[in-house]
């Protein structure tokens, strides 16, 4: 049987197809033709081959925010996946204390993203923001508009509040779908705490822990909205990172050839990385050393 | 290593205040399990028999009563503080480890020298033929060789002399099935070890145990060899539960010394003061003596059924508005509408609100019986 014709799935699957060439392939294709010409006005465009590519690739700025951006999702990984495991591990199994954790953890995932941003300014404004007011009444001079370090304090604070929950409702779902029989032979076994989580509930949230790193690299790797309105990507550049330059650049400065270069490199870039980590992920801890 | 079990009083109940019986998962019950026999806990599905079970390795702590490994208390202490192993449902392995670290993880965890850990590593392994596959991943295997490493890890601690099951072969092919079962046989022989094995299945718990314990809504039922279950069941759910098919049971009159069904009396020796309630007479299929012509102490039934299961053949027919199974051997041609059964009195058995009556049957051939 020829499954090709003969398979009936195929009808399930064009309607997918479809919207996915609507809503995503034929917008890249447009972003593709922008970035290889250079665009004065309606019906006035110039052929450019590969400059902008070059324009951008040897652009400093961008370096600039590449590596601030590299830094960032890297930290946002290092904190997350341990914080959201460790508090999925924390919460109660069953019972309404469950129901309760997993309402109180979710909130900040149903704030939408530019009154996150709102929220942090106000939160942090060394006059009246209560963290910042009371972080300067300790004596300790905190002013994310001011000093670079400390916008990185803030943004890093903001984002893992706004996202560790995703990681904790994944470890969370994880953990629970681990059979009761485990437990019960690590007991039996005399394992210790550690040794439980380290040869049963880590193992078993191999599945949930690659979707949340993939999903949390992503996300902070194409972070805007809650920088662009906390610090608008300073002090000076200092929390530029690369969708905000990416912005500038389009909209500020309506650079559109180099914009869309930029963004054909932006998507190669979070795929290239996506793909490597997806490759790790399914390799370790499963004894496959190819 | 001796671990002979004393259930004192016991009793469990998964609500907080249990008000009546209904809420008990496990009645109150006493038993003495003696060391180095091979127990099978037999009974429906939610009978209590896992919730018995993990009260004794220690899982769960009884509402009441106590547990003794050897006259010694054990009620409070942990799993890992009791020197028993458990083999659960579905294989528990390590994921990550290789079979050889699956197996050394309990010692490791108990921290005996590496030495000693490789020495009880590979006498066991050897011992469940996993010797070619110590240095594989476990998680790669089938699931007999992951049973296997379950029940591996429980026997390479010394400290170990009894071994619960909890419905270990659910998982397994039917064809290894036998091969994992003869296994446990052996570690049994070799290591006399008291096993204790959870099962639902009759043909299981019959072939793996010395004595078994028939359970049914959180009692125990009877706990006995094979033999004694299907020769004098205590309980008409031990009648009914255990032999495919179960006893046949039907609902009789008593008077003046003797008990009757349709056209059946047989003579009861037992005082009525002990035939109180609902007096039932049961006999199991293979003890019914069906015939094609009418002979002496015979009664005529209507044939309503005839299955070929191949090396038997069963019978149901009708005798006095009751279904009866009757198993007749292959060779034999079963009657085609009606038929003449007999009742050997020495299988039949009396049963009071359900218990069996010890009592002895003696047939009574009235005029009616040879009509």
């Amino acid at each position: 049987m020829n499954k090709w014709e003969d398979n009936k799935a195929w009808f399930m699957v064009i309607p997918v197809f479809l919207v996915v060439a609507v809503s995503a392939i034929l917008p890249l294709m447009t972003v593709v033709n922008y970035s290889l010409q250079d665009i004065f006005g309606p019906g006035q465009r110039v052929f450019v081959g590969t400059d902008w590519y070059r324009d951008v690739l040897t652009d400093q700025r961008l370096h600039d925010a590449l590596n601030r951006q590299l830094l960032f999702s890297s930290l946002v990984l290092l904190i997350e996946i341990p914080l959201g495991i460790l508090i999925a591990l924390m919460m109660p199994k069953r019972g309404w204390g469950a129901s309760l954790s997993l309402v109180l953890v979710a909130l900040p995932l149903l704030i939408p993203w530019n009154v996150i941003g709102t929220i942090w300014i106000i939160f942090t404004r060394p006059d009246i923001g209560l963290f910042g007011a009371a972080i300067n009444n300790l004596g300790i001079a905190f002013d994310h508009t001011a000093a670079p370090l400390d916008a990185w304090i803030t943004v890093m604070l903001m984002e893992v509040w706004h996202w560790t929950p995703l990681v904790v409702l994944l470890a969370y779902a994880g953990l629970q779908a681990i059979p009761e029989a485990y437990f019960q032979a690590a007991r039996i076994d005399g394992a210790s705490t550690w040794a439980t989580f380290r040869y049963i509930q880590l193992p078993k949230m191999r599945g949930v822990l690659t979707i949340a790193i993939l999903l949390r690299f992503m996300d902070s790797f194409l972070i805007y909205a809650e920088p662009f309105v906390l610090t608008g990507g300073g002090p000076g550049n200092s929390t530029t990172f690369l969708s905000i330059y990416l912005v500038k650049l389009a909209v500020g400065q309506f650079d559109l050839g180099p914009a869309a270069a930029f963004s054909i490199i932006y998507f190669l870039i979070v795929l290239l990385f996506c793909w490597l980590f997806y490759q790790v992920l399914l390799k370790v801890g499963t004894g496959d050393k190819s | 290593m001796m671990a002979r079990i004393d259930l004192r009083n016991l009793a469990h109940s998964y609500q907080q205040q249990p008000k009546d019986e209904a809420d008990y998962a496990l009645c109150k019950m006493n038993h003495v399990w003696e060391d180095g026999k091979a127990y099978a806990l037999l009974g429906p599905s939610g009978c209590g028999k896992t919730t018995l079970l993990n009260i004794i390795s220690g899982l769960l702590q009884p509402y009441q009563g106590q547990v003794l490994f050897d006259g010694a208390d054990v009620t409070a202490l942990p799993p890992q503080g009791r020197n028993i192993a458990q083999v659960f449902q579905f294989p528990v392995i390590y994921d990550t480890m290789s079979v050889y670290d699956n197996l050394a993880f309990p010692l490791r965890n108990r921290k005996l020298a590496e030495e000693d850990i490789r020495k009880r590593v590979e006498e066991v392994a050897e011992m469940l033929d996993l010797q070619d596959v110590l240095g594989k991943r476990a998680a790669n295997l089938s699931a007999d060789a992951k049973q296997k490493i379950s029940l591996g890890r429980g026997l390479v601690r010394s400290d170990v002399a009894a071994i619960l099951f909890d419905e270990p072969l659910t998982v397994i092919d039917p064809h290894l099935k036998l091969l994992l079962r003869r296994k446990l046989k052996q570690i049994h022989a070799r290591f006399n070890l008291t096993m204790v094995y959870v099962t639902h299945d009759q043909l299981e718990a019959l072939t793996f145990a010395d004595q078994v314990v028939v359970m049914n809504e959180g009692r125990v039922l009877q706990i006995g060899t094979p033999q004694d279950l299907f020769e004098n069941p205590q309980h008409t759910f031990v009648g009914y539960f255990i032999g495919s098919p179960g006893m046949n049971f039907m609902p009789c009159r008593l008077d003046s010394g003797s008990l009757s069904v349709g056209d059946l009396r047989v003579e009861v020796a037992a005082g009525d003061e002990k035939l109180q309630g609902s007096l039932q007479l049961g006999i199991r299929p293979e003890f019914l003596q069906l015939h094609n012509e009418m002979t002496r102490g015979t009664h005529q039934v209507a044939v309503s059924a005839v299955e070929d299961l191949g090396n038997c053949m069963i019978v149901t027919v009708r005798f006095a508005g009751h279904p009866l199974k009757v198993k007749i051997p292959e060779g034999q041609a079963p009657p085609t509408e009606v038929g003449y059964l007999g009742f050997p009195p020495e299988w039949l058995r009396v049963y009071a609100d359900g218990k069996l009556i010890e009592t002895r049957l003696q047939a009574q051939v009235g005029e009616e019986a040879l009509r």
